[in-house]
């Protein structure tokens, strides 16, 4: 811009713009975080209307929907304005997620219940799709050009610190509704679990507040008064050839690898930690508290960085190092949580349940199914589930079919901690890819289109290819049963192509003036 | 580098009907395996969002092939 806002003002731009999209990202986390809950309560397996709904839920809102906000919303941003566009997509995920946690239990209204959450987070990801480019080009049309990529940063660290909000949130509100931990998990699970999107109307109310009192960006302020504001957003976006090979440089070369980079360190891990590795619902939630409370410093680090030299190489070294060591990172997340190599306490050994039910295989046999708690002497305590086959056959009886299976691990404290440095790893791989990628999206595109234009190719990449992550490395996991690592391959090969694209197509070139 | 950048729009080109045949090819092994709603579903999504992605890559490839990215703009008036 012509004149670097004040030092005092930029911050004011910074603090109004990061408090909504951290409380969007919250929002929009909570749903995710919540779907075990949620999903008993609304969507009833044993109805398949139900679990139809749950499946749309799940995936209209976080990946269709959001590329659609991205286009709605970022023509109104261009139309009318970055201000009131994301004043409007904060009321909008505010009001939805408020409301989510008022909708009654598929049992007190039936199909209305399922149906009602399908629209409201469908709401949601609407928002969320509009939110993200509005903040972005509002800081980075306030910041003076050498200091673009450090002010932006502070925005990227929000989408972070809204999972680590919700995430804590999340487990306060499970451990302090009763003073005997048993009864709490309880309570949340019949009720509690909606204190979570209530505090939401809260953290809104206040950042709207904030958001009111600032000034529209004086770059679209300009072009207003000089009558030069874009007619038809989309049209020049899309409909444009020089634009639009920007839009699919953006999103070939550089947001598609973030995305899946992003969602692998963050989302992927946790699923990978909680249901692969099997570790306790609450360590795995901790483990990525410290990582992200670690790493999220390094996003403005990256950003300032990249003021001085580039955006590009940092994004791309953070995709090469995700693709070289995701591998052993994840081994290792195997290696630490294996019974195997820990020295069992054999005095400490618990019987907690021992139980028969019918096979689901074979009928007339039956399972015996024995749970203990198995303590080890570098102080980890895993639930050991142990299953035997009790063929009707009589022949078959000295067949020996048993299996065990390890589930809520609580892992010593020396594994804790190398899990946290791995995350913190992952987390900072995050960092470099995600802390620069605003000043580079906005530098991209002119002023008069810059909120259609980036947003699309944000949301199709960090919506589409990253959202999808932890579906499709799951996914993969089940088709290639025999590999347990075999989800990574997904993001290994999205994050390699835009690698390779990136690193011969985009310029590491800094815009000088983002004022036109 | 311009000319590196030109023949590898062909590899783009080829890549997004390629990422699309196997996507289908994928998805129909997999649902014959469980013919159930829900895996219908999903690969249906998949599928659904990936045409339109893979086009744009076609689209990237032409313009690469055509040397639209040998110099990119600076200003907007390149634009």
């Amino acid at each position: 811009m012509t004149k670097a806002s004040s030092s005092k003002t930029i911050w004011q731009v910074i603090a109004a713009s990061s408090v909504g999209t951290l409380i969007e990202w919250y929002d929009f986390y909570i749903f995710g975080s919540l779907a075990t809950v949620i999903a008993s309560q609304f969507f009833p397996k044993t109805n398949p209307t139900a679990a139809l709904l749950s499946t749309l839920a799940t995936f209209a809102a976080g990946f269709i929907v959001r590329p659609f906000g991205a286009l709605v919303f970022g023509r109104l941003g261009d139309l009318i304005g970055r201000k009131y566009t994301f004043l409007l997509t904060l009321i909008l995920m505010g009001g939805s997620t408020f409301a989510i946690g008022l909708v009654p239990g598929y049992a007190t209204i039936g199909f209305a219940a399922p149906l009602l959450v399908l629209l409201l987070r469908l709401l949601q990801g609407l928002a969320l799709g509009g939110e993200y480019g509005g903040a972005a080009t509002y800081v980075a049309e306030h910041a003076p050009a050498n200091k673009r990529g450090y002010y932006t940063s502070w925005i990227q660290t929000t989408a972070t610190l809204g999972l680590f909000l919700s995430l804590g949130v999340i487990l306060i509100t499970r451990h302090y509704l009763a003073a005997d931990l048993n009864t709490s998990i309880q309570r949340f699970n019949d009720w509690g679990w909606r204190i979570p999107f209530w505090v939401s109307i809260l953290l809104v109310g206040v950042s709207i507040y904030i958001r009111l009192r600032m000034n529209e960006s004086p770059l679209f302020a300009k072009l207003k008064t000089e009558g030069r504001v874009s007619t038809n957003p989309l049209k020049e976006s899309f409909g444009n050839k020089t634009n639009l090979k920007m839009v699919l440089l953006a999103l070939f070369g550089a947001t598609m690898g973030q995305g899946v980079v992003w969602y692998t360190g963050q989302f992927y891990a946790q699923s990978f930690l909680e249901n692969v590795c099997n570790i306790d619902f609450d360590q795995s939630r901790t483990i990525l508290i410290w990582g992200i409370l670690l790493a999220t410093p390094f996003f403005v680090v990256f950003g300032g960085w990249s003021d001085k030299i580039g955006r590009k190489w940092i994004m791309l070294v953070g995709m090469l190092l995700a693709i070289c060591t995701y591998q052993p990172i994840f081994k290792q997340f195997v290696a630490l949580t294996e019974p195997t190599g820990r020295t069992e306490l054999a005095s400490h050994r618990k019987l907690l349940e021992e139980k028969t039910i019918v096979s689901e295989k074979n009928p007339a046999d039956s399972i015996r199914l024995v749970t203990s708690e198995v303590h080890y002497s570098d102080g980890a305590v895993f639930k050991e589930i142990k299953a035997d086959t009790l063929f009707a056959n009589t022949a078959l009886a000295g067949a020996a079919h048993s299996s065990i299976k390890y589930k809520d691990k609580k892992l010593d404290t020396g594994s804790y901690r190398k899990l946290v440095a791995l995350i913190f790893v992952l987390i900072l791989y995050v960092t470099m890819v995600y802390g620069p990628i605003a000043a580079f999206l906005v530098e991209l595109f002119p002023t008069r289109i810059r909120y259609t234009s980036m947003s699309l190719p944000y949301h199709i990449g960090n919506g589409v290819f990253g959202g999808l992550t932890p579906f499709i490395a799951t996914l993969l996991t089940t088709i290639y049963v025999t590999d347990k690592l075999s989800g990574l391959w997904y993001t290994i090969i999205v994050a390699a192509v835009c690698l390779f694209i990136g690193a011969i197509y985009i310029s590491n070139r800094i815009d000088p003036d983002v004022n036109d | 580098m311009n000319q590196l950048k030109r023949w590898l729009g062909i590899v783009w080109i080829i890549l997004g009907p390629v990422t699309i045949y196997y996507l289908i090819k994928t998805a129909a092994e997999e649902i014959a395996k469980k013919p159930v709603l829900d895996t219908k579903i999903q690969w249906a999504v998949f599928i659904i969002i990936f045409i339109p992605i893979a086009i744009g890559l076609v689209i990237f490839g032409y313009y690469a092939l055509k040397g639209e990215y040998d110099h990119l703009p600076e200003n907007s008036k390149e634009i």
